[in-house]
C-alpha cells in the first residue's frame, strides 16, 4: 500500500497527559497503575486511571456531550498541539476532505450506569438529564470529536472491542485510497466504567496485582483508560518522519472471549500487515505486543509471534505501564511505536520478573537502546478480532 | 468515486422475512401489511453458540446469510457490520445488574455485550478468518457502513459483505432512543461484475450535507425507514427491487444505482 504520513500524534493515559508524560515515565521506569480507587467500586485490582477527569466537564457549545469518555477525548485532543495540526490540515484540504474515524469499546456508558441507579421508583424512567445520543451511543466520541475539530468529512466509530483503535488505521487508509478524502483523524478513546471493571472480573480475567505480561506467574489484566489521536496524510502533502506502512486484519473463527490457542488469527493479521508494507519479518526492529497478561492471550500471541519471528526480534507489552486500555489499546501501541522510532529504543515489558519458560519470543525485560526503524503493533479483541499495523521511518 | 457491484441482498423486518419474498412489496407492487419479525434461527451457528447468542446477533446472522449466492463461500468474504445500538438487550440487563448491590454480571452476558458480538458469532458460524469490522454511526450507520464496505471492495479489489442491523432498545432507554421496530439489511458488494450482479453502485462525497433524500411511498415502509437506522437502506432496496436507476443522498454521500440488465 501507499504509506501514509503520521503528521501529528498525541497520547494521554495514566502516565500523564501528552507524549512527554509517557516518554518520561518510560525513561524513569514508572508505572501508572494504582490500586483500584475508581469512585463507587470495591474491587481488589489495579487500574490505570487518569487524574482530574472528574473535575473537567465538557462545557460551552458541546456541553451536551459531557461524559467521562468525551471529557477524556477533549483532554487528549488538547495535548501536543494536535488541535493546531488539524486546524492547519483543515486549511490545506478543506474541512469536508478530512475524515474522523475513532475506536471505543464502551463510549460514555458510565453515564447510563449512573442513570440506572437514579431511575424513577414509580415509572422506572431514567432521569430527565440522561442524554443517550451524546453519551451512551457508541458513535458519541466520533460525533464529539468531529464537532470539536470543526471537521465535515465522513465520521465513524469502530467498535471491535480491544482491536478498535488499530482497525481505524485500516479504514482510514482505504478511505484515503478511494480518493474521497485527503486526510483522516484517527485514534481511540476508552474510559473506566463499571461494565468493564465488573465484566472482566466476572470472566476472572482481572489480576489482583499490577499486570505482569509474559511472566510465568501472570494472572490477568489491569484495566486502564486512554485517549490517543493521529493525523494521517498522503506522503506528497504531509510532513513528518513516521509513516503507516501496512495494516492486517483477521478474525479467529474460534471463541467469543478466548483467542485461538495457536494464535492463527493473530499470525494472519501480522503477515497481512507485513505483506501490505512490502517487508519481510527480518525488517521488523520491535514488536509492540497486545500482551494483556492473561494466561491464554499471552500464550496464543507468543505462538503466533515466535512462529513468524522466532526469538530474533525484541518484543514487549506496554500494559504493565498503562494497563489494558481496551478500545484505546490499539492507539496506545501505535503512539508508543512512534516514540520508539523517534527516540530509538525498545521499552521494557514492565512487571515481567520471570519470563514464562513456555514463551519462545524475545521478551525485552530491560529497555534496549538501539536503532528502531520499523515497528509491528498488535491489538486483539473479543469476538476473535485481530489487527496488526506496521509503522516505519519515512523513506 | 467508488464503483462496485451488488452481488446479493438480504433483508429482515416486521412482516418482511427475506429479500426474495419481500421484493414485490419493496417494488410497490404489493401492499405492506406489517406484521411480526420472522423467527430468527441462526441455524449456521453451532448449537452451544446459538443458545448463548442474542436476538440481535441472530438477526444479523440470518440477514447476512441471505446475501450470499450459493456459489460464494462465506469463509472467503470480509465483512462490515454496522449498527447504531448493537447489543441493546444485553446492555440493558448489565445496567440493571450493575444498579444492584451484588453487581453480578454473568461472563457470557459480558462477552455478548461487545458491539462486535454479531461479527464474532458470524466468524464462528462460517469459520471465516477474513477481516471483519463493526461500526456505529448513530442514524448514519447504514450509509457509513455502505461507504466502508464499498471502499474496501473497491480498494482491495474483492468481495465484501455489509450487514446493517438495529433492534429498538429496551425500556427505559427506549424512551431516549425511540426506534420503531427491528430491521436488518445485507449487501454483498464486489469490485467486478458477475452473473449475479443486480446493479452497479457509485458512491461519492459532496461538500454539502443534503440530509437523507429518498423516501418510501408506502406509509408503513416510510415509518420503518424513519424508525430504524438500518432501514434507511429501504429506498436503495426499493430501487433494486424495481430494477430502476436511482440517485440517493445520505448526508454528504451521493449513491447512484444503475441496474444490471
Amino acid at each position: 500500500m501507499q504509506p501514509l504520513i503520521i503528521s501529528a500524534f498525541t497520547l494521554t493515559n495514566c502516565l500523564g497527559r501528552g507524549l512527554n508524560a509517557t516518554s518520561a515515565a518510560l525513561r524513569e521506569q514508572r508505572s501508572g497503575l494504582r490500586h483500584c480507587d475508581f469512585p463507587g467500586t470495591e474491587l481488589d485490582t489495579y487500574i490505570g486511571r487518569i487524574d482530574g477527569i472528574e473535575n473537567e466537564p465538557v462545557s460551552g457549545r458541546l456541553s451536551d456531550y459531557d461524559c467521562r469518555n468525551n471529557r477524556l477525548a477533549r483532554i487528549g485532543l488538547e495535548q501536543d498541539g494536535f488541535v493546531q495540526a488539524v486546524e492547519s490540515a483543515r486549511r490545506r484540504y478543506g474541512p469536508e476532505r478530512i475524515a474522523v474515524i475513532l475506536g471505543t469499546s464502551t463510549s460514555g456508558i458510565l453515564e447510563t450506569e449512573s442513570a440506572y441507579r437514579r431511575r424513577n421508583p414509580e415509572t422506572g424512567a431514567l432521569p430527565p438529564d440522561f442524554r443517550y445520543r451524546q453519551t451512551q451511543n457508541t458513535f458519541s466520541v466520533g460525533d464529539f470529536t468531529r464537532r470539536y475539530l470543526d471537521l465535515q468529512g465522513p465520521a465513524s466509530v469502530v467498535s471491535t472491542a480491544c482491536s478498535s483503535s488499530s482497525k481505524v488505521f485500516a479504514s482510514a487508509a482505504r478511505l484515503i485510497q478511494t480518493g474521497l478524502c485527503d486526510a483522516a483523524v484517527v485514534g481511540g478513546v476508552d474510559s473506566l466504567c463499571f461494565t468493564t471493571l465488573y465484566g472482566f472480573t466476572a470472566l476472572e480475567l482481572v489480576s489482583s496485582t499490577p499486570c505482569r505480561p509474559a511472566d510465568a506467574d501472570r494472572n490477568g489484566i489491569s484495566i486502564g483508560e486512554a485517549a490517543g489521536f493521529a493525523l494521517l496524510e498522503k506522503p506528497e502533502r504531509g510532513t513528518g518522519d513516521i509513516a503507516l506502512l501496512g495494516y492486517g486484519e483477521s478474525t479467529d473463527a474460534y471463541h467469543m472471549s478466548s483467542p485461538h490457542p495457536d494464535g492463527l488469527g493473530a499470525a494472519e493479521a501480522m503477515n497481512k500487515a507485513m505483506q501490505r508494507a512490502g517487508i519481510d519479518p527480518g525488517a521488523i526492529d520491535y514488536i509492540n505486543l497486545h500482551g494483556t497478561a492473561t494466561k491464554a492471550n499471552d500464550a496464543a500471541e507468543d505462538k503466533a509471534v515466535s512462529g513468524i519471528f522466532g526469538a530474533a526480534v525484541p518484543c514487549s507489552s506496554i500494559k504493565g505501564w498503562t494497563g489494558h486500555t481496551l478500545g484505546a489499546a490499539g492507539i496506545v501501541n501505535v503512539i508508543v511505536g512512534c516514540l520508539s522510532i523517534r527516540e530509538n529504543f525498545v521499552p521494557r515489558s514492565l512487571n515481567t520478573e520471570r519470563v514464562d519458560p513456555e514463551i519462545a519470543s524475545w521478551i525485552a525485560t530491560e529497555e534496549l537502546r538501539r536503532p528502531v526503524r520499523t515497528v509491528l503493533c498488535n491489538a486483539f479483541g473479543f469476538g476473535g478480532n485481530n489487527a496488526s499495523l506496521v509503522l516505519g521511518k519515512r523513506s | 468515486m467508488i464503483r462496485v457491484f451488488v452481488e446479493g441482498v438480504g433483508m429482515i423486518g416486521p412482516g418482511l422475512s427475506s429479500w426474495k419474498e419481500s421484493r414485490e412489496i419493496l417494488a410497490g407492487r404489493q401492499a405492506y401489511a406489517g406484521g411480526e419479525l420472522p423467527r430468527l434461527l441462526a441455524s449456521r451457528l453451532p448449537a452451544a453458540e446459538r443458545r448463548r447468542s442474542t436476538a440481535v446477533t441472530r438477526l444479523a446472522i440470518d440477514v447476512a446469510e441471505q446475501a450470499l449466492p450459493p456459489d460464494v463461500n462465506a469463509g472467503d468474504i470480509a465483512t462490515v457490520f454496522t449498527s447504531s445500538g448493537g447489543e441493546v438487550e444485553i446492555i440493558h440487563r448489565i445496567f440493571e445488574e450493575l444498579a444492584t448491590v451484588e453487581r453480578q454480571i454473568s461472563p457470557t452476558q459480558f462477552h455478548n455485550s461487545v458491539h462486535n458480538a454479531a461479527s464474532g458469532y458470524w466468524s464462528i458460524a462460517t469459520g471465516s478468518r477474513q477481516a471483519s469490522t463493526s461500526l456505529s454511526c448513530f442514524d448514519d450507520s447504514f450509509a457509513m457502513g455502505l461507504l466502508e464496505t464499498a471502499g474496501q471492495a473497491f480498494v482491495e479489489d474483492t468481495k465484501v459483505l455489509l450487514v446493517a442491523y438495529d433492534f429498538p432498545p429496551l425500556d427505559p432507554i427506549l424512551r431516549a432512543r425511540p426506534l420503531l421496530a427491528p430491521f436488518a439489511v445485507s449487501l454483498l458488494l464486489a469490485s467486478e461484475r458477475s452473473e449475479h450482479s443486480l446493479g452497479e453502485l457509485t458512491i461519492g462525497l459532496d461538500t454539502a450535507n443534503a440530509g437523507d433524500i429518498g423516501h418510501m411511498d408506502d406509509a408503513g415502509l416510510e415509518a420503518l425507514r424513519a424508525g430504524n437506522p438500518a432501514a434507511r437502506s429501504l429506498p436503495l432496496l426499493a430501487a433494486l427491487a424495481r430494477s430502476e436507476p436511482a440517485e440517493l443522498s445520505y448526508g454528504q454521500a451521493r449513491v447512484g444505482l444503475k441496474p444490471c440488465a
